[in-house]
């Protein structure tokens, strides 16, 4: 149903013709002193609002970096809740600059779609959690085994994929929505559960022991979420890509929230071009060159974004894993400024 | 002494006797109502167990183990005190002030609460029957209040009442908003696609019917998804009206509809001799309508007017297909919170929902009935 209603909205956005993406949104963003951030607002860890009601998670922060690396302010963001159905439409129609809702990049959405995705913030997965007393320690013994999943993403396919290739033979137990299907597990129906690794950590804390549950160590699809724009505005592109690179490379040279005003006193060329004292890199995006600066003092770096957002400072505590830097054997690599 | 001699007069009347103790009472009440009849007996016997068996876990999950105060996910999962503890209340104390106003900013939120007395003001005032001046009730819940609460909530920045952009707005206040003014637009509205439906005038009603019988065929969650996502694409970014107007716009033409039909049912139960005695009194189409048709058309109907209230009321959480958070739509971010997440946040969290949705409705109804009641009194005499 959501999947026929998001083919049914593209497919009119498709033939009345989505505006002809204007090179102009930082200019529009600028004009109007408020970026417009389409957010998931229910996805622990990435975005949804605490009890305040304000915005926190790892997504909120790239949009609030954004802001910070055009207005200097992080409060300059209004957030637009999207559902999975319409987050592309939100972003095609012009109703929100940049999409940064735990969205995958894959061909068929950036070829298809008039968007384009601007770096992989976050790789994600799908992974398994199975409860301890079973003794299962790899993902290649559940054969036979009752594995609860929410019908009609990606995520159950991948799962029969994977037991296809593996010859392994499957018994799925589908539900409309994840909590069904947390608590069917939860309760004894199925022996594992499903569903993007980022999420197995949030719903384990839902469990009624979630010491009792592990999550096993196979990812058995690739999910890379990127933060997504509309294509045709390449400075706009730029801009949002070379925000994420900066906090990348913020982490890699040692920059943090704490000592970035000490490190603008630094000899190392490469912290002095990131953070503005050496050449016209903020220029060349439309910003001034004090742009990463802004990044790093109002959000921090990549590290620190995620450790306080999903990792160690948070409940979730997921570990970096592939988004560890590619120096500590993970896939960010903070592409040179220079 | 004239007593002494008729001793066999009773001086007093004979002291009444009780009626028999099997039928008053207690046991009299019990046989006649519970147990009167086979039937009767099987039937108490069921609800008995029936209530037996879904009262004490309601009760315990509700208060006896429920956890009424904790800083975080710790106080509602189980402890050696509370075993299997019930609903997490400490989970939707700490987010209750989300619950109620959603986004809208911290400092501002003492408007909110203004508009909400505003309106319970407003409500008293005209749904009390004994109020003084109704009539300036009327007024002011139909012309003062809506301007009064625009400027509330929106804000007027020139009288130093920041804007407050409606995408701020969620909670409490989104789904008494959106359901207000369904329910104040809406029966207007309904009545006058009634009578457009009903008219000998051939564009009038076609306009009628089309509307009624489109809006009808069409389901709520289209109706609003077409305004949300189609709509910027037709219309000029500055030129869109805000989102939640757009919903407000959509829910309220929806719900006339479907009043529209309701009115009809009533005019349609009116005999034609009271049209007739109406124009025979030589009184014209709108004062005929507003005298005599429509006031009995009204009270037949007013089940099925109310009804359509309260359905209304539960479809505003539909518009969180828009990205609005409505009261459950702030329910369902808040249960993702991982300092909250415990076996028992959803389902403490739903149950508080199914409270307040339960409550405003089974409010309507009540008040209906009392409506109802006193108007049959009056048709009575």
């Amino acid at each position: 149903m959501q999947r026929l209603a998001t083919a049914f909205a593209i497919a009119m956005v498709l033939a009345f013709g989505a505006q002809a993406a204007s090179a102009q949104t930082l200019k529009a963003v600028q004009d109007r002193g408020q970026l417009v951030c389409g957010g998931n607002g229910t996805l622990a860890g990435f975005g949804m609002p605490d009890p305040q009601g304000n915005w926190v998670g790892f997504d909120v922060d790239f949009c609030r970096a954004i802001a910070a690396a055009i207005f200097n302010d992080t409060k300059k963001v209004k957030f637009v809740p999207l559902t999975t159905a319409n987050r592309f439409t939100a972003l095609q129609s012009g109703e929100i600059d940049l999409l940064a809702r735990n969205t995958t990049w894959t061909m068929s959405r950036d070829t298809t779609l008039g968007l384009d995705f601007a770096g992989v913030t976050y790789y994600d997965g799908q992974g398994f959690m199975v409860r301890k007393s079973l003794n299962v320690k790899s993902a290649l013994e559940l054969s036979d085994a009752a594995v609860c999943v929410q019908q009609g993403t990606t995520t159950e396919l991948n799962l029969a994929d994977y037991f296809r290739a593996n010859r392994m033979s499957l018994k799925t137990v589908t539900f409309a929505t994840a909590n069904e299907a947390v608590r069917a597990y939860d309760t004894g129906r199925c022996d594992a559960y499903t569903t993007d690794a980022s999420g197995l950590y949030g719903e384990r804390l839902r469990l009624a022991d979630p010491s009792a549950h592990i999550v096993l160590p196979e990812i058995i699809s690739k999910e890379p979420l990127a933060p997504v724009v509309r294509q045709g505005d390449d400075t706009w592109e730029d801009l949002v890509r070379w925000t994420h690179e900066a906090m990348l490379n913020a982490e890699e040279l040692g920059i943090t929230q704490q000592n970035v005003d000490d490190m603008l006193k630094s000899n190392s060329p490469d912290v002095r071009r990131l953070l503005g004292a050496e050449g016209q890199f903020g220029q060349s995006i439309g910003l001034t060159n004090d742009w990463a600066y802004r990044i790093i003092k109002a959000v921090g770096n990549y590290g620190e974004s995620f450790e306080r957002n999903v990792g160690q400072g948070s409940p979730l505590k997921i570990a970096r894993g592939l988004n560890a830097l590619w120096t500590k054997g993970g896939l960010q690599y903070g592409l040179p400024v220079r | 002494m004239v007593a002494a001699d008729r001793i066999y007069l009773r001086e007093a009347p004979a002291k009444l006797l009780p009626a028999p103790v099997a039928s008053t009472g207690v046991v009299g009440w019990v046989r006649a109502n519970l147990f009167s009849s086979p039937g009767n007996i099987a039937l108490t016997i069921i609800c008995a167990a029936l209530i037996v068996w879904i009262v004490p876990p309601l009760l315990r999950f509700f208060f006896f183990d429920a956890v009424w105060s904790g800083a975080d996910r710790e106080a509602c999962l189980p402890s050696a005190q509370n075993p299997e503890p019930g609903a997490c209340w400490a989970f939707i104390r700490a987010w209750s002030s989300y619950f109620t106003y959603g986004f809208y900013p911290l400092g501002e939120r003492w408007r909110v609460d203004l508009f909400f007395f505003l309106l319970a003001f407003g409500i008293a005032w005209l749904a009390w029957l004994g109020a003084p001046r109704r009539d300036i009730g009327a007024i002011y819940f139909f012309i003062v209040l809506p301007i009064l609460s625009y400027v509330l909530l929106s804000g007027v920045p020139i009288i130093g009442l920041p804007d407050v952009p409606t995408s701020l707005w969620g909670g409490i206040l989104v789904t008494i908003v959106v359901a207000t003014v369904g329910i104040v637009a809406s029966l207007p509205l309904g009545i006058l696609l009634a009578l457009g439906r009903r008219s000998e005038m051939p564009a009038v009603r076609l306009f009628s019917v089309t509307f009624i019988e489109f809006v009808r065929g069409v389901p709520l969650i289209t109706v609003l998804f077409m305004a949300s996502v189609m709509l910027p694409l037709f219309v000029p970014d500055r030129l869109a009206p805000d989102k939640l107007v757009r919903a407000l716009i959509g829910v309220a033409l929806f719900a006339s509809a479907y009043m529209a039909e309701v009115v009809r049912g009533g005019l349609l139960s009116i005999p034609r001799g009271q049209y007739e005695a109406a124009q025979a009194l030589a009184l014209p189409y709108w004062r005929m309508m507003a005298l005599v048709i429509l006031p009995q058309a009204l009270r037949v109907t007013l089940p099925n007017i109310v009804n359509t209230f309260i359905g209304l009321f539960k479809d505003t959480t539909l518009v969180f297909i828009v990205g609005i958070f409505d009261f459950l739509r702030t329910i369902e971010a808040a249960r993702g919170d991982p300092h909250w997440a415990t076996p028992i946040t959803s389902v403490t969290g739903y149950a508080f929902a199914a409270v307040f949705y339960f409550v405003c409705c089974y409010g309507m109804s009540r008040y209906s009935r009392n409506v109802e009641a006193r108007l049959a009194r009056a048709h009575r005499r």
